[in-house]
């Protein structure tokens, strides 16, 4: 291979990494350069996206591979080994004096690093962690770094890995064991998932031990998360809410992602060749939320799924899909429900609901009171009752009465 | 009328002091000027200036603290009502102190907007905000340009000065700058644009990575105009790359397509392999649990002709392979008949699993429901992408129904060829179980002849494709 230029090496290197949807700056500890010596770089808790691209994804971290020559050959991967595609090699320096160099100008929140497997696991879990090594103790950088971790590496380059990195993952790639014998043949799930239990013992044990000692290590202080990749293989909507439902039950992790296959240069054969809606991805992650945020269960999203094959509606949110086939529960009266049932309305978010909850206590609520907390009341007040509104009977067809005619009451009351 | 002057735009200490003072003094909210500086005072020619004394037996009062953290945010907002708005709501809160919960009134509502409004200016200048190096004699100093829309640069120095505390960097702005040295924190005046460096060395570099970090098959332009509204882009040197990353998008991904399209070729065989493999473990519908194993398609990998059933039957499900039952025994021989080679075609269901009922030893055909139909579609479209046949035959309403999406009358439609969804021409005909099911004998041949002349007329039609 030719020596390439570091903007050429950058160029294929963000490409390669392009497809890994996680890319989150968030859920760290809060770290500051202010009075310190040496080094650069804090984090506040909240990620920063510092760009958006086309595609509209944050660009909040520098997403690179340190190389994206690999010895496996996943079909869905487009640095598989059988793949044409041209290939390079960063050396962890160049790494290292890169991530440094767009912080500075404040481009990016850290480092989000990744590797094809070169040699062996071993040997690229070593490379990672030298990159997040020499940032932290050579450089002092207090930025935010996220690691990918290769499953079968040894376990003390994880401990490692989780010293100096903010947040770990490893993807599980594919919902389904017969879609990951068939697109990645050479990874095994239950190795997977192994390593993933390893990463949350570690987190919990060190957590555990800096409740006692605040100046105990830590490990990966903004947690893990995984991605799976959607459309690839058989897996329907259902499969892949339960996968993900367990993985956060089994495994602690703070976010799973849902990754959209698309298509990629040089597609291996074995690979489906179109690629589902992107509003499917965007459905899942709703879904997600109603799991972690709203207080369903996974038997409530698998009923907002179609009951034969399994997927939720494309043309509509996960919750309407749920509202839609539990009728029965709705309307709900804003002045009197309580917080669960609320949260159940379609179109009511967290804040909207927390913001009916305090004013309530207040005075009785009207639509139009209703209508200052969220996007649109139009959409949701088939679904309410209010002081002031009541809807005619939620039919097949979403009917809605129209508001009660104001000046009519006034001239009653004249 | 009372005329308060603020020293700044941002002074919200002397807002806090001047409220406090004009609540005691009894002012109602619509008698207070608020002005920023000295502006003209003629025009307030019958306003009195400073707060005026206490009124006799006012008591001092607190707020409640979510009202303070409030008032401190919005207070940095441009609109010029600010300073009035949150000493109305002041004075509410003075006799209501618990008012501040109702976040659906109206005056409480456009305050938090504006709140919301100037942290998200503020999250937005921590966020795209670029420095850009230049060498002085003392070392190098990262230096910005940047135009808020509130009056938040102040506010925002904390978090450059937590970043950045070891570089030396200067942020110039229309309001004021600001100069970092690496110990403390200085003001200047406003700054221009052409004040702060117009190129950087990392540019190039930092462009790449974002020219290449996006991916061309998601175009979403929509939710990055939400994020990245366009008035941020002028200082953004990776904006400039938008329009052509746009234009261009379109044309890789299509590219992407075709060459994905036209590899499959190769080793078509290899993927239906995989394909096979995969589908044995479907359990996409409830349909796998009684059923003895998935009944895959069969035959070449490049087949011109597909033949497209309903499910596989009793028999079938045992074997493990298409049309071997008492169906596909009919079905052979009226290909015979017809002169069609039936090695040269792919066979294949639109269902994968036997369907049936138990009925005490046997097992009774069972149609398939329209929602196990459209899971098994997930198989038959995957097929079909990588067999490309020329023709397809849909044997019978199901297989209809599941090719073309819609439900289908095989006595109307038969006869003539349907344009499927991926271009695909299909031909629509009987199942072989419906003559299998004929009581009388003349009808059954009469049926018999009429679905091997649609066999024929299929057969012509591929030697016309196919050439
Ligand atoms: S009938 Fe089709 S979709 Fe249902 S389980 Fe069998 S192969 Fe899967």
């Amino acid at each position: 291979m030719a020596q390439l230029d570091l903007r050429a090496k950058l160029g294929i290197l963000a490409d390669a990494a392009k497809y890994d949807a996680s890319c989150a700056s968030s859920g760290t500890r809060k770290r500051s350069s202010e009075g310190q010596a040496k080094g650069i770089g804090s984090t506040e808790g909240m990620g920063i996206c510092h760009a958006y691209a086309p595609d509209g994804r944050c660009i909040s971290l520098l997403k690179i591979l340190l190389t994206n020559s690999c010895i496996f050959d996943c079909h869905y991967c487009i640095n598989r080994k059988s793949s044409n595609v041209r290939r390079a090699r960063f050396t962890p320096a160049e790494v290292v004096e890169l991530t440094l160099s767009f912080y500075r100008r404040n481009y990016i929140e850290g480092l989000f690093l990744s590797s094809g497997i070169i040699r062996s696991s071993d040997y690229t879990m070593e490379q990672l962690v030298e990159v997040a090594r020499s940032l932290r103790e050579d450089h002092h950088f207090r930025g935010y770094i996220h690691l990918k971790t290769i499953p079968d590496a040894d376990p003390l380059l994880i401990e490692a890995a989780g010293r100096h990195a903010d947040r770990l993952s490893i993807n599980v790639e594919l919902p389904t064991e017969s879609g990951l014998a068939r697109l990645a043949p050479e990874k095994s799930a239950p190795r997977i998932e192994g390593a993933m239990a390893g990463v949350r013992h570690k987190i919990e044990d060190r957590q555990d031990a800096r409740r006692r000692y605040r100046s105990a290590p830590g490990f990966a202080p903004a947690g893990q998360s995984t991605q799976m990749i959607i459309g690839a293989d058989a897996a329907t909507d259902r499969d892949i809410m339960t996968k993900a439902h367990g993985l956060y039950d089994r495994h602690a992790l703070r976010r799973v992602y849902y990754s959209a296959f698309s298509p990629i240069p040089d597609a291996s054969a074995v690979l489906p060749l179109k690629r589902p809606p992107l509003i499917r991805e965007h459905r899942l992650y709703q879904s997600d939320w109603m799991l972690r945020f709203y207080g369903y269960s996974l038997a409530d999203i698998s009923a907002a799924a179609d009951p034969a094959s399994g997927m939720l509606p494309l043309d509509m949110d996960p919750k309407l899909a749920w509202a839609l086939r539990f009728r029965e529960h709705f309307p709900v009266d804003v002045n009197r429900a309580p917080r669960e049932a609320l949260l159940r309305v379609p179109g009511l978010g967290v804040k909207a609901v927390n913001g009916i909850l305090a004013a309530r206590r207040w005075r009785r609520l009207r639509l139009e009171d209703i209508a200052r907390l969220t996007r649109s009341v139009v959409k949701l007040r088939p679904f309410l009752i209010a002081e002031d509104w009541r809807p005619v009977r939620l039919g097949d067809r979403l009917e809605v009465a129209p508001p009660p005619p104001r000046q009519q009451l006034e001239l009653f009351a004249a | 009328m009372a005329l308060v002057r603020l020293a700044a735009d941002d002074d919200v200490e002397g807002w806090r002091a001047a409220a406090r003072g004009l609540a005691l003094a009894g002012v109602p909210a619509d008698a207070v000027h608020w002005q920023v500086g000295d502006g003209p005072a003629d025009l307030f020619a019958d306003a009195e200036p400073g707060v005026p004394p206490p009124a006799p037996g006012a008591e001092a009062f607190s707020v409640p603290r979510r009202f303070v953290e409030l008032a401190e945010t919005a207070l940095l907002h441009a609109d010029p009502e600010r300073f009035a708005r949150l000493y109305a709501l002041l004075l509410r809160l003075r006799d209501q102190p618990r008012a501040i919960e109702d976040r659906a009134d109206p005056l409480i509502r456009t305050i938090e907007d504006m709140a919301k409004a100037v942290r998200r200016d503020m999250h937005k200048m921590h966020a795209f905000l670029r420095f850009r190096a230049v060498e002085e004699a003392e070392g190098e100093r990262f230096v910005a340009w940047y135009e808020p829309e509130h009056h938040i640069v102040r506010a925002n120095a904390g978090f450059f000065v937590r970043r950045f505390s070891t570089l030396r960097w200067s942020i110039l702005t229309p309001q004021l700058s600001l100069h970092w040295d690496g110990i403390s924190l200085a003001e200047g005046p406003p700054g221009q644009r052409g004040d702060a460096p117009d190129a950087d060395p990392a540019e190039a570099a930092w462009k790449t990575y974002y020219a290449s970090i996006f991916n061309p098959a998601r175009l979403k332009t929509a939710a990055m105009l939400r994020e990245m509204p366009k008035k941020y882009w002028k200082n953004m040197p990776e904006a400039a790359l938008v329009p052509a990353l746009v234009a261009d998008a379109q044309r890789r991904e299509r590219e992407m397509i075709m060459t994905a399209q036209t590899s499959p070729a190769g080793n078509a065989t290899l993927a239906l392999e995989a394909l096979r493999e995969e589908a044995a473990q479907c359990r996409r519908c409830p349909l796998w649990k009684p059923a003895t194993q998935t009944v895959f398609g069969e035959g070449p990998a490049g087949a011109p002709l597909m033949f497209v059933g309903e499910q596989p039957g009793d028999q079938e499900d045992l074997a493990g392979h298409p049309f071997v039952g008492p169906a596909g025994q009919l079905f052979d021989r009226a290909l015979g008949d017809a002169g069609v080679d039936r090695s040269r075609a792919y066979v294949t269901n639109a269902v994968k699993h036997f369907k049936f009922e138990p009925r005490g030893k046997r097992r009774i055909h069972a149609k398939p429901d329209s929602g196990e139909i459209e899971a098994c579609r997930w198989w038959i479209e995957q097929e079909r992408d990588i067999v490309r046949p020329a023709l397809t035959v849909a044997l019978g309403v199901t297989a209809a129904q599941s090719l073309t999406g819609r439900s289908i009358t095989i006595s109307r439609a038969r006869g003539a060829p349907v344009r499927l969804a991926d271009g695909g021409e299909c031909w629509i005909t009987v199942h072989p179980s419906f003559l299998l099911r004929i009581p009388e004998a003349d009808r059954k041949a009469e049926e018999y002849a009429r679905f091997v002349d649609d066999l024929r007329r299929i057969g012509a039609r591929l030697a016309e494709l196919t050439g």
